[in-house]
Order: C-alpha cells, then sequence, then structure tokens
C-alpha cells in the first residue's frame, strides 16, 4: 500500500480539512525550493540578462558554479553542465530553456530514487527505524510520519528509542497525543536496544500494522554510537528475521557534502533502505540528493517541508528537479 | 573535522612542491584543484572564489615565481589566506554589560542551540565563576523547555521555571527580571530553530533581542552546513546583529567548510566550538590552530619529509659515519651543497622552519643567496681530487688556479676555506655534545617522522649545512624549539 501515493491522491481532501494549511504540499515545496532556488535561478537569470548566449567554456563555467551553490557538489555540477556541453556547445539559450535542460537532467537522475514508503500490511507491524545524525529531524519526521499512517486509518506504535537527548522521550509523547498512536517509552538513559526489542514485542501484541521506532541522534564517525544502531537491528531480528522492514535516514537539507558520508556510514552500520529529506522549506536546496541519488541509488521517500504534521510529503522527481531550477 | 580537506590539499601541494620551477599554468591547475578541495569542504562558492582570487594573485607574483621554492611559498599563501578568512585571534564570549549579561542563542532548527546553550552555562559557571541561568523560549518544538531544564539540572545550571502558554517575549522579560533580582551574572536564553526566511518568527526574536538587549547574539550553527551558509549567516546577521558563530558538531568528519564561510560572509569571529554530546565539550575556535590543522601542520612536517625524499640513503650513512670521527672535507662539503640544491635551497629550507623568521633577514643581509651556492660549487669542482681531501694544502699559487678555473676570486676561495674550518669546529663541537639536537623538544608528528628515518639522516645534513652558516648552523635545532 503506497502510503504517499494515497496521500497525494488525496491532498486535495486534506486541505480541505485542514484550514490552517492553506497551500499545497507542492506549492509549499515550491515555496521553499523557490526561494532558494531562486537565487539558483537569479544565478542563471543574472548570467543571462534576460538575452540569450551562446554555450561557450565561460557561460558553462558560471553555470556549473550556480549549480554548485545548490549544494550539488563539484562532481556532479561538472557533469551535468558537461552533458549540456556536449548536447549544446555554441547554441544560443536563454536562461528558462538552460532551465529546462538542467531540469530534466536531474529529473532523469532523480526518478528511479523517487519511491513512496510502501508498508506492506503483510508485516504486522511494519518495523520502519528512523536513523540520523543530531537535529536532522528525525523525531519530528517520526511525528509526521506517525500522523500520515494515522490519516490512513492505520495502528501505529512509537517507540522513544532517543534516551539520550533530554526531553527526547517528552517529545515523542506529545507526537504521540497529537496523532493517536501507542507509546512505548523507559526512563532516560535506558538501554535502546532493550526498549526497542520490548516496543516491537508490545506492538505485535496488540497487532498494530505499523511501529516507528525512534533513535538518539549520532555522528556517523562515532564508531560506538554506530554500533549500538547495529544491536538495534540485530535486536529486532531476534523476534522478526525481516525486521526492521524499513531504515530511514533523516537527512537535513542544509547540510552539504557531508551528506555523503552520513549515506556511506549509516547504510554500512543499519542497513539504510530509503532517505527522508527534511527542512526544504528553508533556503537550502538540498541539491546534494542529486549527488545521492547518482552514487548510492537509495530511495528518497519524502521530504520534510515544516513544522506541521502534514508537512512531510511525498518526493517526486521532476517536481524536486523543476523546483530546484525555479520552473515549479 | 578538517581531516579530508587537510588530505585534499596536501595532494595538491604535493604536486606543487615537487616542481623545481613553477609556470603560470601549474598555479592555475594547482588553484583549480584548491577550489575542488574547498567545494568538496562545502566553503560556500562566493568564499571559495574569493579565496582562490587572492591566493592566484599573491602566488603569481614575480617573487613567487622566480624563487626556488615556488611550492613552499604558495603554501605559505594559502595558510596566510586561511588564517586572514578565519580570523586572526580567538575572540572570548564578551559578558561585559551590567549585570545580567544577556547571551541570546539563534539558529536554524536543529543546529545545536540547546545544547550549546546549557554547555556555555556549564562553562560560564565553572571556569568563569559565574551565576548563570538559562531560560528557554522555544515555544514551538515539543518538549524543548523541558529539554533545557533537564539539561540545565545536569549541568547543575538553574534554569527558569516553566510557565505553560507563556509567550517568548513574555518568558524574556521575566527572565530578565528574575535573573537580576535573584542576581545573576549571565542570563543565556534559548530561541526556537528558525527558518532565517520565517519573517514572522525572525521578527519575533528581533522583538525578543529589543526586549533583552544581549550582548551578545550567538549563531548557533551546524559543522556539516553545505552552501546554505552564506544565506544562513547573512540574513541572522542582518535582521539580528550577530556578535559571534558557534560552530557545532566540530567532532564530526565534516570538512568544515561553514568554518571559512560563516566568518567570511558575517565577518564576525567564531567564538566557540561543539566537540561532543558532554557538557565540557566545548572549545574556544583558534584560528591560527585550525588554518595549521587544516593545512596538516604544513612546515616542519613537510621539511622532514622533504628530507627524507632528498636523502640518498647511503650518502647519508657515509656522511654520518664521516661526522662522527670529526672529518668532513670538500667531497663532503659538495654533497651537502647539492643535496640542499635539491632541496630547494635555503630560502625553501628556511621557508620550512618555523620561528626562522628572523634570520631570513640576517641571510639575506649577509648576502647569502642560492648563486653563492652555485659558486662554492664551482670552486670545489675545480679542485683536484687531493685538493678536495686535504684542505690543507691548498696554497696561493692553487687558489689561483682555482679561482680561475671556477671563474671566481682569490678572496671567494679564502671564504669558503675559511668557512670548512669553521664548520669542522662546529662539527667536533657537535661531537662533543654527543647528539644533534634533542628531538624530545619536536612536536609529536614531527618526532614520528625522525624515528621513521634511519640513522637521522636530516640531523645529520642539517645542523652541516654550507652556505657560509656556521655559527647558523647549532641555530637550526634552536629554530626546531621555537
Amino acid at each position: 500500500m503506497a502510503l504517499f501515493r494515497r496521500q497525494t491522491a488525496e491532498s486535495a481532501d486534506n486541505k480541505a480539512d485542514q484550514p490552517e494549511q492553506p497551500r499545497s504540499w507542492i506549492a509549499r515545496l515550491s515555496a521553499g525550493l523557490g526561494k532558494t532556488s531562486s537565487k539558483l535561478t537569479d544565478g542563471i537569470g543574472s548570467i543571462f540578462g534576460g538575452a540569450k548566449r551562446r554555450i561557450d567554456d565561460d557561460l558553462l563555467e558560471e553555470l556549473e558554479e550556480v549549480l554548485i551553490t545548490a549544494d550539488l557538489g563539484p562532481a556532479t555540477a561538472a557533469r551535468l553542465v558537461a552533458e549540456l556541453a556536449k548536447r549544446r556547445f555554441d547554441a544560443e539559450m536563454d536562461d528558462q530553456q538552460i532551465r529546462e535542460e538542467f531540469a530534466r537532467d536531474i529529473a532523469d537522475i532523480l526518478a528511479p530514487v523517487a519511491q513512496p514508503l510502501l508498508a506492506d500490511p503483510a508485516q504486522r507491524p511494519y518495523v520502519v527505524l528512523v536513523v540520523g545524525v543530531n537535529g536532522s529531524g528525525k523525531t519530528t519526521t517520526i511525528g509526521k510520519l506517525a500522523h500520515n499512517f494515522r490519516e490512513e486509518g492505520r495502528q501505529v506504535t512509537l517507540c522513544a528509542g532517543d534516551t539520550f537527548r533530554a526531553a527526547a522521550i517528552d517529545q515523542l509523547k506529545i507526537w504521540a497525543e497529537r496523532t493517536g498512536a501507542a507509546i512505548e517509552a523507559r526512563e532516560p538513559g535506558a538501554d535502546a536496544s532493550g526498549l526497542a526489542f520490548d516496543a516491537l514485542a508490545a506492538a505485535r501484541d496488540r497487532g498494530d500494522e505499523i511501529l516507528l521506532i525512534d533513535t538518539a541522534g549520532r555522528l556517523q564517525n562515532r564508531t560506538e554510537l554506530m554500533e549500538e544502531l547495529a544491536k538495534i537491528v540485530r535486536v529486532l531480528r531476534k523476534q522478526d528475521e525481516t525486521a526492521p522492514h524499513s531504515v530511514l535516514l533523516v537527512l537535513d537539507a542544509t547540510v552539504g557534502q557531508n551528506a555523503h558520508s552520513q549515506v556511506e556510514a549509516f547504510r554500512d552500520m543499519a542497513e539504510v533502505t530509503g532517505l527522508v529529506v527534511t527542512k526544504l522549506d528553508g533556503t537550502a536546496r538540498g541539491g546534494v540528493v542529486v549527488s545521492l541519488a547518482e552514487r548510492f541509488g537509495l530511495p528518497v521517500h519524502a521530504v520534510g517541508v515544516g513544522e506541521s504534521a502534514e508537512d512531510l510529503k511525498p518526493f517526486d522527481a521532476q517536481e524536486f528537479a523543476r523546483s530546484l531550477m525555479g520552473l515549479a | 573535522m578538517f581531516d579530508s580537506l587537510t588530505t585534499k590539499l596536501g595532494d595538491v601541494f604535493d604536486k606543487l612542491t615537487r616542481r623545481g620551477a613553477l609556470r603560470e599554468d601549474d598555479v592555475n591547475t594547482a588553484m583549480r584543484e584548491v577550489r575542488v578541495a574547498l567545494l568538496e569542504a562545502d566553503v560556500a562558492l562566493p568564499v571559495v572564489k574569493d579565496f582562490v582570487a587572492q591566493v592566484k594573485e599573491r602566488a603569481l607574483g614575480q617573487e613567487v615565481l622566480r624563487s626556488v621554492t615556488p611550492g613552499q611559498q604558495v603554501i605559505k599563501i594559502v595558510n596566510d589566506a586561511l588564517v586572514d578568512t578565519l580570523g586572526r585571534e580567538a575572540v572570548p564570549i564578551n559578558l561585559a554589560a551590567e549585570p545580567p549579561a544577556v547571551i541570546l542563542m539563534v539558529g536554524l532548527q536543529g543546529s545545536g542551540k540547546t545544547t550549546t546553550s546549557a554547555k556555555i552555562g556549564y562553562m560560564l559557571q565553572g571556569r568563569e565563576r559565574k551565576k548563570v541561568m538559562l531560560a528557554s523560549l522555544d515555544t514551538r518544538r515539543p518538549a524543548a523547555q523541558e529539554q533545557l531544564r533537564v539539561l540545565g539540572e545536569q549541568a547543575d545550571v538553574p534554569t527558569l521555571p516553566i510557565v505553560e502558554g507563556e509567550q517568548p517575549v513574555a518568558i524574556a522579560k521575566r527572565a530578565l527580571k528574575s535573573a537580576r533580582s535573584e542576581g545573576f551574572d549571565v542570563l543565556i536564553l534559548d530561541t526556537a530553530g528558525r527558518l532565517h526566511i520565517d519573517q514572522e518568527l525572525m521578527d519575533e526574536v528581533a522583538e525578543v533581542s529589543k526586549v533583552a538587549t544581549p550582548v551578545e547574539t550567538l549563531l548557533v550553527a551546524d559543522a556539516m552546513t553545505g552552501q546554505d551558509a552564506v544565506t544562513i549567516a547573512k540574513e541572522f546577521n542582518d535582521k539580528l546583529g550577530v556578535t559571534g558563530v558557534v560552530l557545532t558538531r566540530v567532532d564530526g568528519d565534516a570538512r568544515g567548510g561553514a568554518a571559512l564561510s560563516m566568518r567570511a560572509v558575517t565577518g564576525r569571529p567564531i567564538k566557540l566550538m561543539g566537540m561532543g554530546e558532554k557538557f565540557d565539550a566545548l572549545e574556544p575556535f583558534h584560528p591560527d590552530r585550525i588554518a595549521s590543522r587544516i593545512l596538516g601542520m604544513g612546515d616542519v612536517v613537510s621539511l622532514v619529509e622533504k628530507a627524507a625524499e632528498n636523502f640518498e640513503q647511503d650518502e647519508a650513512e657515509k656522511l654520518a659515519k664521516k661526522l662522527q670521527k670529526g672529518r668532513f672535507d670538500f667531497e663532503d662539503m659538495l654533497t651537502q651543497l647539492r643535496q640542499m640544491k635539491k632541496m630547494g635551497g635555503l630560502g625553501g629550507l628556511m621557508n620550512l622552519l618555523p620561528g626562522i623568521g628572523k634570520m631570513k633577514k640576517q641571510l639575506a643581509a649577509a648576502n647569502v643567496d642560492e648563486s653563492m651556492l652555485n659558486r662554492q660549487e664551482a670552486i670545489i669542482l675545480s679542485m683536484t681530487r687531493r685538493e678536495r681531501a686535504n684542505p690543507q694544502i691548498i696554497h696561493a699559487s692553487r687558489k689561483k688556479r682555482i679561482a680561475a678555473g671556477s671563474g671566481t676570486s682569490v678572496q671567494e676561495i679564502n671564504k669558503l676555506i675559511k668557512q670548512w674550518q669553521e664548520m669542522n669546529k662546529v662539527m667536533k663541537r657537535m661531537k662533543k655534545m654527543g647528539g644533534k639536537f634533542d628531538p624530545s623538544q619536536l612536536p609529536p608528528e614531527l618526532r614520528a617522522q625522525l624515528e621513521q628515518m634511519d640513522g637521522g639522516a636530516p640531523g645529520a645534513g642539517l645542523p652541516n649545512m654550507p652556505g657560509g652558516l656556521p655559527g647558523g648552523l647549532p641555530g637550526l635545532p634552536k629554530g626546531f624549539k621555537s
């Protein structure tokens, strides 16, 4: 069952239900991306000054820089520009046409990774482990995921696995209240893997459909903390060999090329199956997603575009690419 | 942090220093690589462009290209530019205000404001013996106020009691009043994370700032921030008048580009950096140290590397044996001269040594330059084998012949012989001292490098530099130590 696909189809209803959310998510996404990509497109616009220009080495270099400022990274930026050069060298183009070209290439890169989070109903509970560095937005993302699943009428349990950060448990409890999800928690400082094990047992007993497990934020170069994640996975498998069914790495859109190191480390230690990109309502463009897609090919399930429960949206390659280039 | 940037830059510089002379093309290539290294480290593009342009301009100056060790010069220029970009000096937290001195913490969501607030409170209370109060104005993120309360409890720093439903400006007023009446020295106001483009929230924090008149407005920023660092820093600074930056998660493996960007864009110093999750994991930011970390301790280490690269092992051993016997003839001096030239000549060596700036001037005044090495080489080459092995037989007629053969003058030959005599003296003195210099005085990485080398080759080589430096020879170890 495609949570987010359905969610998209119903977005019109959602809007009606929530008058405090006047804009559709796409509007929000492109408003967020738009602000940021306004820099990008301002960038391109200012290169062109409104007129057509011949695609030559100078222009290509300027375009490359514009892509770099969107966090696409020097390598991906260089490749995109090289592809443009191959096709269009010496052609006369205006900024709109250039944007279209780039957007198409970026969408091509992103299309294979734009996959909704499918919570297979055959798994009961369907276990989602949420990991990431400190402050990337794990707990908030879980709150939003819970909201979406609850909207679909599913039984959800939250596991307050961040037993380290002060008040993280309280934060998740508030989300449980807001969304009507069950919560499994222990006192601060408790062993996270033991808690995860018990939470899975409890969720199974209740016959819940979804179990969302929060974890403490950790920097990917802290080996001992990364080991803990591996342990949580191992412990879950003692009850259910197929668990966790999804391991979501939450990435902050403001992060730059360090995202590569994050994906690599979390993938190796916690078998990450997909990404969620948060804080896309800021000016950061999350352009690093493009080079992540090229390098890792991990699915990007959803994007966070605000602080409210409704602000987690499916990732759409076309939309993201066009927004990134200011073409929404 | 910074490790991979260091490696990348190191690779670029390796290529550069391996070349004798540098052409403009070489510099351009190197600068392109520096540019990519910086961009991959998430240094913001405008900052990178400025930086590279600055370095290039200085590196392409006549002085560098003509210098015997242009590669080293370029590294030095990069180092200087790096320190300039990061700010020259460490700037501490400013508390010069009528108590309570208010510190306002601002930043994006998830940048680490709450944790940093507690750490600063802990630091000021412990190290500075200040009476500190923490207050959370974060009414948005669920349990954020509770988080600060718990942190305060753990760090033993008092927090303002939480009043449900109170709005940020009201909390700030209450905090001020309470801090004033209870005699607190410092009040730290933690705020909700906000996007710099969220007008409403930015207005709100501006209002808080007006009410609280903070002496410090610290922008808390994640060291992993990408290109957006520029926008974030600029917007917060424009709207709130940031007085300093706290860089968090510096203990991660981010390449630290944000450090360069933030300072460059705001012109505000980076005051502190978060180095871990514990309360005491907060350190002052020393730009010079960070710069040398980015460049991997550049100079001294590369000096030893160069020495290791250039010294032919057996020759060094032969020389070391001779030195131990206290015998040092012109043949040995020739070997030394040639090795010195290979290592980039005097200038190159001098540039690598820390604390040798003064000596460089003296050398210049004494007209010790690279052409002198060449002339000395010519003189020795004009000697017969016998003369080289037994310098004492070189009398007037031989000197004339040698001068004619080498295109020099008798005075220069006298000078060289005098130099040889002095060097022999030094050599004997050093033999008596029983060592070259005390390696325990060296920085650990240098020591490790030395230990890897056999027989202390550079130790034997360096103190015996020809080139008119008799007094300067024992001076080198001094240079090392300083």
